[in-house]
């Protein structure tokens, strides 16, 4: 049960083959005896996903079913979810239970989806390896000495590792695609805009997006069905009209044209990722597509462009974790100043407090036109380099990232090597585009990912790509186990 | 030496949208605490401003009304800085690109003349939560029923030289933003807050002093105590040889005076920065021009058009032009009774008289404008005399019905009949021969003074009912 795709669940609650509550309680199974070692959950409330199920199948009964009805979703623990904790993986919000249901939430919520639990992530969704989060560090399905990737490594895990069929994320620079390369999935950052925000704790609101991870592009279209569209409560999503991501999955790829950066295969990438993406990449130009090399001569200013921008906004939005209101807040506050101080130096992990630091000091006066202005400045160019590319090419392709999944605790102790770790994923945040992670190999035993970059809004071609690739390759049905996985 | 103040304000102006600025909150003043904060106005996890379009049409409203340059191209921005009633740790607001630019309008000074104050910009921008210090045994309660209540943020070019000025600009400014319908204007209600900056210069001179800027004057009464409380004080220092600090203070209204804020008070880098979760707000020209469509008159020209069609004394024009309310009534006691002089002198003097004694505002005046015209018409045909006239509105006042009614049921019509009054004039003249020998030996500028006598005692035995006008002429007749 646990080893079909989440078409394939579809197709068997319909056809009457098996029940959502013998799905769900297949899942729940394989958390209760898998996730002591992956940790890839914060939160699971097994009785009420065995409701929503049985609540499912009436629907299913009663013809009454829609897109997603009765199957198991795992949500990042940054989506609020009304009723149950929601942590963002941090201190702060460790008692925090909304009162209400984040867009996307709400959304699954109404098409039926059981909500299987929520998942482990970097706190505040700040990180690459989901070693920074309060539950402590969730680890990778392939090789469980290494990391899952972050921030959304709780997802990447647990579809990774089959505890849930596919789960959400949310992608800053990158969070999204890097782990889902680390675990061998598919996911997919959508254009900003695409998919409301409501209710997703913002880390930095110019750059995040929600989107689905899951085994392959087919699925990760399902999802996005649900999850797309516009929302009158997020003056930043789009009204632009969303389309069945399903329906355009088979187009050929006859003509189709990728554009290769040069700077993705330069120096920094590691030789034999590099070789897994080059023979990916023939496969996609077997069935007709055609390559052209490309050159977006900003990208090596991606990393600090970024982590002036993000770490600027995030210490803002994260300024409302005071203790006045929920959350944590410090025993024994003495006095106003003690009460902000004690609570925020004890609520916020390390990770965090660099960042709120980095940005508040490029927000400040003085600084503010050396730091934040002028990375806003190179944001537009980069993001009008992008915009230039895509008038000779169809999408962007390329590694995801650098090199396959590292070590836990290899790079915990050096942030700037861990922000090296975004450096082919923060452009496509800068430049608000969609991007995708797409299995396409394995170094060493460990699953290595190949980006697809599309136009603003044209998350259908990237899906088709996928799905087109997906259909002439297995890197995807491979599941952790055996060498290099075994096939489902 | 004489010192000349420079004075510029800026005023916060809450706008009368029912819902606030970034959420769909009620903004009712007056309810319990708490009750009109949503998990937006809380600033809980994930949740995200939606622009209000109302506040964005009744600043534009304000704009227009000061013929002001509109930002076709606004942004918000966030103002970062902690406090317990500031949920999100930063307040929605516009710095570099605000949605109103230079303007100007003009005051009215209390000897009649006008002077014309320069806008520098006004902003829309969110209010805070409301700390309450009292009655939670030494900590602090927060209501954040205030949180996210919209306000246009107006701030003036150092254009105003005196208290006097600056309580006539606030009076204009009033009455501008509640004829534009954009604002209660209710000061009690802490509608109009008010900040001042203030700076003495030899007067003559064109160069600024340094400015003290006085926060929370919040009635027209405190802003010109502050700003007289300020001069007093700045210009001591300077006698004195010393200098001004550039600071902000606070102005106390129970003490009269104007103290430093305490550093932390005002040691803020607000780190300003555009707002990530709203889109600049775009205006075309089309909607300014329907905005446009739908302003009212103006308060300036309102007076303009009272001094022209209705030949209102200047002081006058500026009185019954300033509240849109008064001014509604005075045109339709006008009228009604279709002489606007005398609608203009019975509004002014019996009406706001009365008004102003009950501490009433005419929005609830118990005499309706039809009612007060009614009682007008009955002065001009001659029914009653100016002094019952009065009576009848004081009855009107009580509640005791229309004009007519109450001349009726008081029989206080003037007595026009002139057999009537010749019986009463000749009883005058039979009880007072005294009088009537010392008046016919009098000459003619000592007639004109003994009349009046004659004159009031007709009066007295009509018990004020007598037409005056008859009685001269009948006296005039008789005393021969």
């Amino acid at each position: 049960m646990h080893t079909k795709s989440v078409a394939q669940l579809i197709k068997g609650l319909r056809d009457r083959q098996f029940s959502s509550v013998e799905v769900t309680g297949a899942y729940l199974e394989r958390i209760a005896l898998l996730d002591r070692e992956y940790n890839s959950f914060i939160t699971v409330d097994a009785a009420a996903a065995l409701a929503a199920a049985a609540v499912a199948d009436n629907r299913l009964g009663a013809g009454d079913s829609a897109a997603l009805t009765g199957i198991p979703i795992a949500h990042k623990d940054i989506f609020c979810t009304d009723g149950m904790r929601t942590s963002c993986g941090s201190r702060m919000l460790d008692n925090f239970v909304p009162p209400y249901d984040a867009t996307i939430v709400q959304r699954f919520r109404t098409t039926g989806a059981v909500l299987l639990g929520k998942t482990n992530m970097d706190e505040f969704a700040m990180g690459s390896s989901t070693e920074s989060s309060y539950y402590g560090p969730t680890r990778n399905p392939w090789n469980t000495a290494l990391v899952p990737g972050g921030s959304s490594g709780g997802s990447a895990a647990a579809v990774a590792g089959l505890l849930a069929p596919a789960a959400t994320g949310t992608d800053t620079g990158g969070s999204i695609r890097q782990p889902a390369s680390f675990c061998g999935i598919t996911g997919l950052k959508p254009t900003y805009g695409r998919v409301s925000r409501l209710g997703m704790v913002a880390f930095a609101s110019s750059l995040d997006q929600a989107g689905p991870m899951a085994h392959s592009a087919e699925d990760c279209a399902l999802l996005l069905n649900v999850m797309a569209g516009h929302d009158p409560l997020d003056s930043t999503s789009s009204p632009t009209a969303t389309t069945d991501y399903c329906t355009t999955l088979d187009a050929s790829l006859a003509g189709l044209r990728i554009g290769l950066p040069i700077e993705y295969f330069g120096e920094g990438l590691d030789a034999t990722t590099g070789t897994c993406i080059h023979s990916a990449l023939r496969e996609l130009e077997a069935q007709g597509a055609e390559l052209v090399e490309v050159s977006l001569p900003h990208s090596a200013l991606t990393i600090p462009t970024y982590y002036i921008i993000a770490p600027a906004e995030a210490s803002t939005n994260l300024s409302r974790f005071d203790g006045v209101r929920y959350g944590y807040r410090c025993a024994n506050p003495v006095d106003l100043h003690d009460l902000y101080t004690r609570t925020r130096q004890e609520g916020f992990g390390d990770e965090v407090k660099r960042r709120i630091l980095v940005g508040t000091y490029a927000l400040s006066a003085g600084y503010y036109d050396a730091y934040y202005k002028k990375a806003q400045q190179i944001r537009r160019l980069i993001k009008q380099e992008f915009m230039d590319c895509f008038q000779q090419v169809d999408i962007i392709a390329g590694p995801t990232t650098p090199g396959p999944a590292f070590a836990l605790g290899a790079k915990s102790n050096d942030p700037v090597a861990m922000y090296l770790e975004d450096v082919y994923t923060l452009a496509v945040n800068l430049a608000g585009l969609p991007g995708m992670s797409v299995p396409a190999g394995f170094v060493d035993d460990k699953p290595v990912g190949l980006q697809l970059i599309g136009r603003h809004f044209d998350e259908a071609r990237l899906l088709n790509v996928a799905h087109r690739f997906q259909q002439a390759t297995d890197w995807h049905l491979r599941t952790p186990g055996s060498a290099s996985g075994g096939r489902r | 030496m004489r010192w000349e103040p420079v004075i510029g304000l800026e005023v916060h102006l809450q706008l009368a949208t029912q819902s606030k600025i970034f959420s769909g909150s009620a903004t009712a003043f007056g309810a319990e605490p708490n009750t009109q904060a949503s998990a937006v106005d809380l600033a809980m996890p994930g949740m995200l401003p939606v622009l209000n379009e109302r506040a964005v049409c009744f600043a534009i409203r304000f704009g227009l009304g000061i013929g002001a340059q509109i930002g076709k191209r606004s942004v918000f921005d966030r103002k970062n800085y902690f406090y317990p009633d500031l949920p999100k740790g930063y307040q929605i607001s516009q710095f570099e690109a605000p949605i109103v630019g230079k303007g100007n309008f003009e005051i009215l000074l209390d000897d009649g003349s006008s002077r014309s104050i320069r806008i520098t910009r006004a902003h829309l921008e969110e209010d805070a939560g409301k700390s309450l210090h009292e009655d939670f045994h030494g900590q602090t309660g927060i209501d954040l029923n205030r949180a996210g209540t919209p306000l246009l943020e107006i701030v003036s070019e150092p254009d105003i030289r005196s208290a006097a000025e600056a309580v006539a600009y606030l009076k204009a400014l009033h009455s501008l933003v509640t004829y534009l319908g954009i604002s209660d204007g209710n000061m009690a209600e802490g509608s109009m807050r008010c900040d001042v900056n203030i700076s003495l210069r030899p007067a003559g001179s064109a160069a600024l002093g340094t400015r003290a800027e006085i926060k929370n004057v919040n009635s027209f009464r405190f802003v010109e105590k502050a700003i007289l409380h300020e001069i007093e004080r700045q210009s001591e220092i300077l006698e004195g040889g010393g200098e001004v600090a550039q600071e902000t203070r606070l102005y106390d209204a129970e003490r009269d005076e104007t103290r430093p804020m305490r550093s932390k008070e005002v040691a803020n880098d607000y780190r300003y920065f555009p707002e990530p979760d709203l889109l600049p707000v775009v205006i075309d020209d089309t909607y300014i021009e329907t905005v446009r469509s739908s302003l009212p008159e103006l308060p300036a020209d309102k007076r303009r058009r009272f001094l022209e069609q209705y030949g209102l004394s200047t002081y006058d024009a500026n009185v019954l032009s300033g509240s849109r309310t008064l001014a509604d009534y005075f045109e339709a006691v006008a009228v009604d009774c279709g002489d606007a002089k005398i609608a203009a002198n019975w509004v002014q003097v019996e009406l706001l008289g009365q008004l102003n004694r009950d501490a009433r505002t005419i929005e609830n005046c118990p005499v309706a404008a039809a009612e007060l015209g009614g009682l007008i018409r009955r002065i001009l045909d001659n029914s009653i005399s100016g002094k019952i006239a009065k009576q009848v509105f004081d009855a009107m006042w009580r509640g005791e019905g229309s004009a007519d009614t109450i001349i009726e049921a008081r029989a206080l019509r003037q007595v026009s009949d002139s057999s009537a009054l010749e019986a009463i004039v000749d009883e005058v003249i039979r009880a007072n021969a005294a009088q009537v020998r010392q008046y016919l030996d009098a000459d003619e500028p000592k007639r004109k003074k003994l009349v009046g006598f004659f004159v009031g005692q007709v009066m007295k035995l009509s018990k004020g009912q007598a037409n005056p006008q008859m009685v001269n002429e009948l006296l005039a007749k008789k005393l021969v």
